[in-house]
This record gives structure tokens, C-alpha cells and sequence, in this order.
């Protein structure tokens, strides 16, 4: 204690615009996204008597779980500076996967390890062809976007797989305690994957290597190991949405999930995820996918056109990328 | 050298002159009061070691940084304060020792960039061509064909086509900054022939090397820098060798180096039989407990890569790496610091830091394993061991959570050094510990190598700076071309012994045949 006093005194005495910048760090890393999360909610309650319903919320989200799980994974991704472009795909191979192995009477919980495992498959491609081959992740999970989505459409010909069966569809359509299935799940990846980051070794590889690879190799990082496992993650969740997508709908449809990487990333972007890496968190992502969720939500009950959302959403993706490089820019000034 | 070059007296005809020039990068003085004179006809060398202000000097003279006081006239016209640009214009003419080529590009498309010819923004392919010939044929290339990709040149010929391109802006003034780095002998000297054409052609030319044979051969006159200030400025054939290298030095030591109270013990690191890929020959050393071993050499001897090779950093292919008679399995730095071996890096920023995490979490991210239980970090043991190196190294931050980013260089350094402490290393690689760190902090780093030798950790620095690795080292292993040159122990070692080792030209040449060593090396008896 007597050794941080003598280490904290000069300094705060010398320099004290570096305690904004602690503060600032304290923060930045995840809850950007829960502050604009609030105000939208707090604007929309006052503007809508029907926003703040319990059938609007459950509403808002089964519509938010699936996308904010699966921006969960990707997140995890943006954290090494990666990007996995192939999660919509995969999500629906998944989704098709898990309805054909139960219509061809598989058993539910084996049919859903079918479909996880696809995720997982995909995951490893992925991570190995980044990790060992080296090869850009833009270009890898673009490769596995099409590829997925082409072998999906290959081995359902383009139909959709169903109907399914009441004890597959109750899963994402049923509740507990009062709340919706879909919500505690995405609850739980939520948490779960904010305290993996927080607290665990694997946490901390992962921010490390988005950081600087090199320097996260020369520290003893096991790089690679760290990097195929971020992708299986994503392929997972990716494979986890896709179930939950095909039970809440009753059927697998192998156009599924088309466009949804692009909605995990701006949820990540969002929530205060930065494209370079090491920085983001878990409820960030999540808040960002709740923040797009919601607008929607709140727009449909506003009666605002669709296509305004749209340019609205983009406009917040702006924002959000603006605010994380001016952050960065008064820190590197500081720092010089 | 040619009969040509007149002596004149250093007053006259400058074509070129610099009086009183001065810049400091914060505390830190790069030139102090440095006059130069470039005269037409005359190869100028500039001599000193690193860190002795060439590199500012020369920038001052580009317009790539301005200097703080001083008279900067080109053609007896004051030029004030030239941006790059203005200093073109003007007739200067540098070419880089990084070369600025573009790879994937043609030659011609690289000589004229910038200046493409071209009418209402659409490009004239026939004028491109025609022009780059003319420029290629000023450097005896009218062989090449313009449209070849610069990826496909060696590295000599990507030199021709640099100057080329320098030349083709008409210079009267032509710097060559470490010109023969990336060259073999035959190419060195073919480019050393070049240069005195051009010289005979009535440029002026400014001649940086570290290599002393190449100043001898090619110099007409030459200004010796050290500390960022002017020793002197004379013909060149006033020098040898060896008085080049006691006028470069010419500095005592000072005493910021810890006192050594240390006792050697046992082998802690052995390598046996190091070989590397693209070098020929293998590299044996040991390290003992409460010892500290220097690594000199020049720029590219392959220093810093001997240690990212044992470290398991780069690539290996043969030889034995040992920490406390324990095999290290080689190629993984992962397998490295398991064993016990350290390493801070010369680029912090690029090769050690993670800049957008905590002081904490970058001090303690090499330790992660062994305070978690089950992968979870247990926060209290991470807190009280960063309390403890960090603490321990009086670094200045107003709390851990901040940036590794927002530290200076000196305090960056100790957060790395505490990286390595908190691992308990065995032994600890520095590279370049110093860089970029102030003099207060520079002793403090210093004492610290010391107290970590005292301790029994086995210490190998890696520096640039002579001084710094004879102050320090207990024994001191010269670098030549990857491998060993010679070891000297602390007290015999002297910065003339070391640098006659590092010297490429080590074997006699026609100037300074009798004072230099042999090339096998360690029998240094003077």
C-alpha cells in the first residue's frame, strides 16, 4: 500500500489529464453501446403506451436472441481483428441439418448435436485456414459463406424441411419462469462468454492477439490455438442460432440467416466493438444487437417506414465507428 | 580515388553548407552545433556511431524535420526552412537506404510516380516508356525493359533504378544513406564505381556507411559526428583506420553502469550449434548464472536474429538450445518462456507491447497460466504480482487499468521487464534495452540488469550502442555476417577491439592493413 502511494502521488501530481484517460478505459472496453441502449428504450417508452408491454418485450426478444447470440460469436472474432462473414450461412446449413436429421427420425437432442457439430466443422475450416495457412479472414469466412450456403441449397433443393415435431418447436417458442426460452439462452451465452473475456486465461489470449499478434506470440500466447478456437466459437453460435431459428419457425429453410453476418457485425460495431481488435465486450455486443432490435421494434410500433430504420441503423453504425477513432486518436495524442 | 577533387579550404565554394545546426527531439540533443560542407566534385563521408546524429543530419538536409537553429544555405542562397519538396527543388537528391520502390509496380511506372506523364489525367504510355529509358541509360540499365516489375529485380539492380529515379529530378546533391546494406561485395563495389562517376560528373555527394572500407575508398573528405555533435571535418586521407574508429569513439565511459558485485555460477543457457536458415555456419554461447553477456556487432550482423532464434521466435534448423540443462524444443516462443527464457524486444511497439490492454493486463499476460486456477485469472494474485514487479521498477502511471499506450518509452520498458520478472525467467534476452529511453531511465534499466544478474538470472544484452554493452557485460560476443567473430571478456574488451571484430573489412585492405585483426577472431592481442 505505502509502494502505491509512492507510485500514484507524483504521477496524479504531474500529469492529471492521464485520470480521464483511466476512466475512460474503465468503460470504453464495453458499455458504449448499454448507454445508447437505455436512452432508446427510455424514448420509445415515453413516446409508445405499447413499447413497454410484456407481450412486446417477449416479442422484442425472440426477435433479438438469435441474432445477438450469434453477434456474440462474431464478436469474439473482431476481438483478434478477425471478421467471420460465414455465420448467416452457417446458421442455415445448421437450421436444415438439424430438420432433416429429425425428420428422418433421429432423436431431438442428437438431431441438435447434428446441426451444432456442422457449426463446429465450419468453425475449424475457418480457424485453421486463418491460423496455419495464414490466409485473411475476410476471404476465408467469404470462401465458407458460399460454400455453406451452396451446400445447404444443394441438399434441401432449395426447399424447406419440415414440419417439424411439437417437442422440437416448444424449445424456442416456449418459456420459463415467465420469460421466453430464446431470452434465457441469450442471456446465458451472453454472460458466459462476458465472463470467459474477463476472466479467463482465454479471455485475455483473445484481447492479447487482437492487440498484436507478434508481440502476443514473442509473450508466449499460444496464437494459433486461441485463433481456431475463436472461430469454432462462431461457428457454434452460428450453428446454435440456426437451430433455434429452424425450431422457432417449425421447419428448416435453407435461405435462412442470409444477411445476419452482416447484422452481427453492425451489433458488434455498435455495442463498441472495433474492426481492429481488443476492444469490445460481451454485454456491448449484446446491447448492440438490442439497440438495432429495438429501433426496429419501436419503429414498426411508431409506424415509421421499414426503410427509414434502415438508413437510421446505418447512420448508427457511422456514429459508432467515428466515436471508437476520435476515442482513439485523443488517446494517441495524449500518449505522444 | 581519382586525382580530381582539389583541395580547397573549407571556407570556399560550398555548394551546400549547414552552420550551427541544432534539433532536439524533447530532452534529448540529436545535433548540437554540427557545420557541414558539401562540395561540388567531392565525395563528403559522414562518420559516427549509431546514435551520433547521421540520420537527423541528414533529414535536416532532406526537409524531412526541421531543424531548431542554424543556417541551412544551398548555392550561397539561404533556404530557410525547406519542406521536402523545396529541398528538391533546390538539388538535393537523397537515396534511401530502406528503398522507397514500389514492388508490385513497373520500373517505369516507379521512376516517374509522382510526375507520370499524362494529358487530362490519362497516361501517355509512349512518353512513360520513352522517358524512363532515357533514365535507365544515365545508370547503364538501357538493357532493362521499363515494364518489368521492380518484385523481379535483385537487389542491386532495385538500388540502380533508386538512384535512377533520384537522378532523373536533375540533383546537384546526391545522398546515399547506407547504400550497401542488401549488397554482396562485387555490388558494393560496382555501385562505389558509380557513385565516383557521378562525383566526377560535378555533383556533390554526402557518403553514409558504416562500414570505414568504403569511406576509405571512396571518400574525398569526411566530418565526424559523435553525441550529436561536430568533431571534425578533414580530407579523408588524413585518417587510417583505426583513427577514423578513436575520432568516431572518442568518449569515456560513464559510470551510469552498476558496479559488478556479481558472482558467475553454473551454465544457465548453453546453444550449441545454432544454424539458421541462410546462414552459413553455426553459432555455440553460454550464459551463466549471475552473468551478463553483451552482443555487439553492426547493423545487420544478425544480433537481434540470434536472439529471436533462440528464443524460438524464428525459424531453426539445426543446433541445441539449453536452459538449466533442459532441452528447449526450438521454433516456439510458447515452448521458450515454459523454460524459462525472456525476451524484450528492440521494437517495443511491433514485437512486445500490446498497446490497447492495461498496464496490468500486458505485465501480466506471460504469467496467465500460473496464477488461474481452472483458465480463470484469479484477479487478487494478478494485482498483488503486478504491485510487486511493477512496483518494484518505480514506474510512473497514475494507475494500472491505464494503456500500455499512453507510457513513455522508458516506462514502457518496465512494464515489459516486469512481464518477465513476474514469469520468473532464467534468463533474460535484452534487445536494444535502451532505445528510445531517456538518460534517467536508462540507469535505472541498467541497474536493473544488474540487480537481475546479482540475483543469479543469466543476462544477455543485445546492443548498438557500445558503450552501453562494454558497461555492462561481463563478456562480450562480437557479431560478423550471423555468427561469432570473436568474444572478448569485459576487461580486455575496448570499443576499437570490438569494432575491428564487427568490421566486415576486417581482413587488410591497402590503407589499414597493419592494424587489422584477424578474421578468425578472439586472439585480439594488441
Amino acid at each position: 500500500m505505502s509502494r502505491t502511494d509512492t507510485v500514484d502521488a507524483p504521477a496524479a501530481a504531474k500529469t492529471p489529464e492521464e485520470r480521464v484517460l483511466t476512466f475512460g478505459d474503465i468503460f470504453g472496453r464495453d458499455a458504449g453501446g448499454i448507454i445508447v441502449l437505455l436512452v432508446v428504450f427510455g424514448a420509445l417508452t415515453l413516446a409508445s403506451d405499447q413499447f413497454l408491454t410484456s407481450a412486446n418485450l417477449a416479442n422484442l426478444a425472440r426477435q433479438v436472441a438469435i441474432v445477438g447470440i450469434i453477434a456474440i460469436g462474431q464478436l469474439l472474432v473482431i476481438l483478434t481483428a478477425g471478421i467471420d462473414l460465414s455465420v448467416g450461412s452457417v446458421l442455415g446449413l445448421a437450421g436444415c441439418v438439424t430438420a432433416e436429421l429429425i425428420v428422418h427420425g433421429v432423436p431431438i437432442p442428437l438431431a441438435i448435436l447434428g446441426g451444432l457439430l456442422t457449426g463446429v466443422v465450419c468453425g475449424l475450416v475457418n480457424g485453421i485456414l486463418v491460423a496455419y495457412a495464414q490466409l485473411p479472414a475476410f476471404i476465408v469466412t467469404l470462401g465458407m459463406l458460399g460454400i455453406a450456403r451452396g451446400v445447404v441449397l444443394v441438399f434441401t433443393d432449395a426447399a424447406t424441411i419440415g414440419p417439424l415435431p411439437n417437442g422440437f418447436t416448444t424449445i424456442a417458442n416456449g418459456t420459463l419462469l415467465g420469460l421466453p426460452n430464446l431470452l434465457w439462452l441469450f442471456a446465458a451465452v451472453t454472460v458466459v462468454t462476458a465472463f470467459v473475456l474477463r476472466r479467463t486465461t482465454f479471455g485475455r489470449y483473445v484481447y492479447a492477439i487482437g492487440s498484436n499478434p507478434e508481440s502476443a506470440r514473442l509473450a508466449g500466447v499460444p496464437v494459433r490455438t486461441v485463433l481456431v478456437t475463436v472461430y469454432v466459437i462462431s461457428g457454434t453460435l452460428a450453428a446454435l442460432g440456426g437451430v433455434l431459428l429452424a425450431s422457432r419457425l417449425g421447419g428448416g429453410n435453407p435461405t435462412a440467416g442470409i444477411g445476419y453476418e452482416l447484422n452481427a457485425i453492425a451489433a458488434c460495431v455498435i455495442g463498441g466493438a472495433s474492426l481492429f481488435g481488443a476492444k469490445g465486450g460481451a454485454f456491448g455486443a449484446a446491447a448492440g444487437a438490442l439497440i438495432v432490435a429495438t429501433l426496429n421494434n419501436g419503429g414498426n410500433l411508431l409506424n415509421v417506414n421499414a426503410f427509414y430504420l434502415q438508413i437510421i441503423i446505418g447512420l448508427l453504425i457511422l456514429v459508432a465507428v467515428f466515436f471508437d477513432q476520435w476515442q482513439g486518436r485523443l488517446a494517441g495524442g495524449r500518449a505522444g | 580515388m581519382s586525382a580530381g577533387a582539389p583541395e580547397r579550404s573549407p571556407a570556399g565554394e560550398a555548394f551546400v553548407s549547414l552552420r550551427g545546426v541544432s534539433k532536439a527531439y524533447g530532452p534529448i540533443q540529436a545535433l548540437a552545433d554540427v557545420d557541414l560542407d558539401l562540395r561540388l566534385g567531392e565525395v563528403h563521408c559522414l562518420a559516427g556511431e549509431n546514435g551520433a546524429g547521421k540520420s537527423t543530419l541528414i533529414k535536416v538536409l532532406t526537409g524531412a524535420i526541421r531543424r531548431d537553429t542554424g543556417e541551412y544555405t544551398v548555392d550561397g542562397e539561404p533556404l530557410g526552412s525547406p519542406t521536402p519538396a523545396e529541398a528538391r527543388a533546390a538539388g538535393i537528391g537523397v537515396v534511401y537506404q530502406e528503398l522507397s520502390l514500389f514492388p508490385d509496380m513497373s520500373i517505369e511506372e516507379n521512376l516517374l510516380m509522382g510526375r507520370l506523364p499524362a494529358r487530362r489525367g490519362v497516361t501517355r504510355p509512349r512518353e512513360l516508356r520513352q522517358r524512363a529509358r532515357e533514365m535507365l541509360a544515365r545508370v547503364d540499365l538501357e538493357h532493362l525493359d521499363p515494364a518489368t516489375p521492380v518484385s523481379q529485380l535483385s537487389l542491386a539492380v532495385r538500388q540502380l533504378v533508386e538512384i535512377a529515379k533520384v537522378l532523373g529530378q536533375d540533383p546537384r546533391v546526391l545522398i546515399f544513406d547506407e547504400p550497401t546494406t542488401a549488397l554482396s561485395e562485387n555490388e558494393t563495389a560496382a555501385l562505389l564505381d558509380r557513385i565516383k562517376e557521378l562525383r566526377d560528373e560535378g555533383h556533390a555527394i554526402m557518403y553514409v556507411s558504416h562500414h570505414l572500407e568504403e569511406m576509405f575508398a571512396i571518400g574525398d573528405r569526411v566530418t565526424i559526428l559523435r553525441d550529436g555533435k561536430f568533431v571534425t571535418s578533414a580530407p579523408m586521407r588524413d585518417f587510417d583506420h583505426d583513427s577514423l574508429i578513436a575520432t568516431m569513439v572518442g568518449r569515456k565511459i560513464e559510470s551510469l553502469y552498476p558496479a559488478g558485485k556479481r558472482t558467475i555460477g553454473a551454465p544457465r543457457l548453453v546453444v550449441r550449434g545454432l544454424r539458421r536458415p541462410g546462414v552459413e555456419g553455426t553459432v555455440d554461447f553460454t550464459v551463466h548464472s549471475g552473468e551478463i553477456l553483451g552482443i555487439a556487432g553492426l547493423l545487420g550482423s544478425g544480433r537481434s536474429e540470434l536472439l529471436q532464434a533462440v528464443f524460438g521466435a524464428d525459424p531453426v534448423s539445426g543446433g541445441t538450445v539449453e536452459v538449466d540443462g533442459q532441452r528447449v524444443r526450438p521454433g516456439s516462443p510458447r515452448n521458450a518462456v515454459r523454460a524459462g527464457l525472456g525476451l524484450l524486444t528492440e521494437d517495443r511497439k511491433a514485437l512486445g507491447l500490446l498497446l490497447e490492454l492495461s498496464i496490468r493486463e500486458n505485465a501480466s499476460i506471460a504469467n496467465l497460466p500460473q496464477i488461474s486456477r481452472f483458465y480463470t485469472v484469479n484477479r487478487r494474485r494478478e494485482n498483488a504480482i503486478v504491485d510487486k514487479y511493477l512496483g518494484g521498477l518505480r514506474l510512473r502511471a497514475a494507475s494500472w487499468e491505464q494503456p500500455a499506450s499512453s507510457l513513455s518509452g522508458g516506462n514502457q520498458q518496465k512494464v515489459l521487464l516486469a512481464r518477465w520478472l513476474a514469469t520468473h525467467a532464467k534468463v533474460l534476452f535484452f534487445d536494444e534495452p535502451t532505445k528510445g529511453v531517456d538518460v534517467g531511465a536508462k540507469s535505472e534499466i541498467y541497474q536493473v540488469i544488474g540487480d537481475l544478474a546479482a540475483d543469479g538470472l543469466g543476462v544477455v544484452v543485445v546492443s548498438s550502442y557500445l558503450p552501453e554493452v562494454l558497461g555492462l557485460a561481463d563478456r562480450v560476443l562480437v557479431m560478423r555476417e550471423g555468427l561469432v567473430a570473436g568474444e572478448l571478456t569485459a576487461a580486455e574488451a575496448t570499443e576499437e577491439q570490438v569494432l575491428h571484430l564487427a568490421s566486415p573489412g576486417a581482413t587488410p585492405t591497402s590503407r589499414v592493413g597493419d592494424l587489422a585483426p584477424s578474421a578468425g577472431g578472439t586472439d585480439v592481442a594488441h
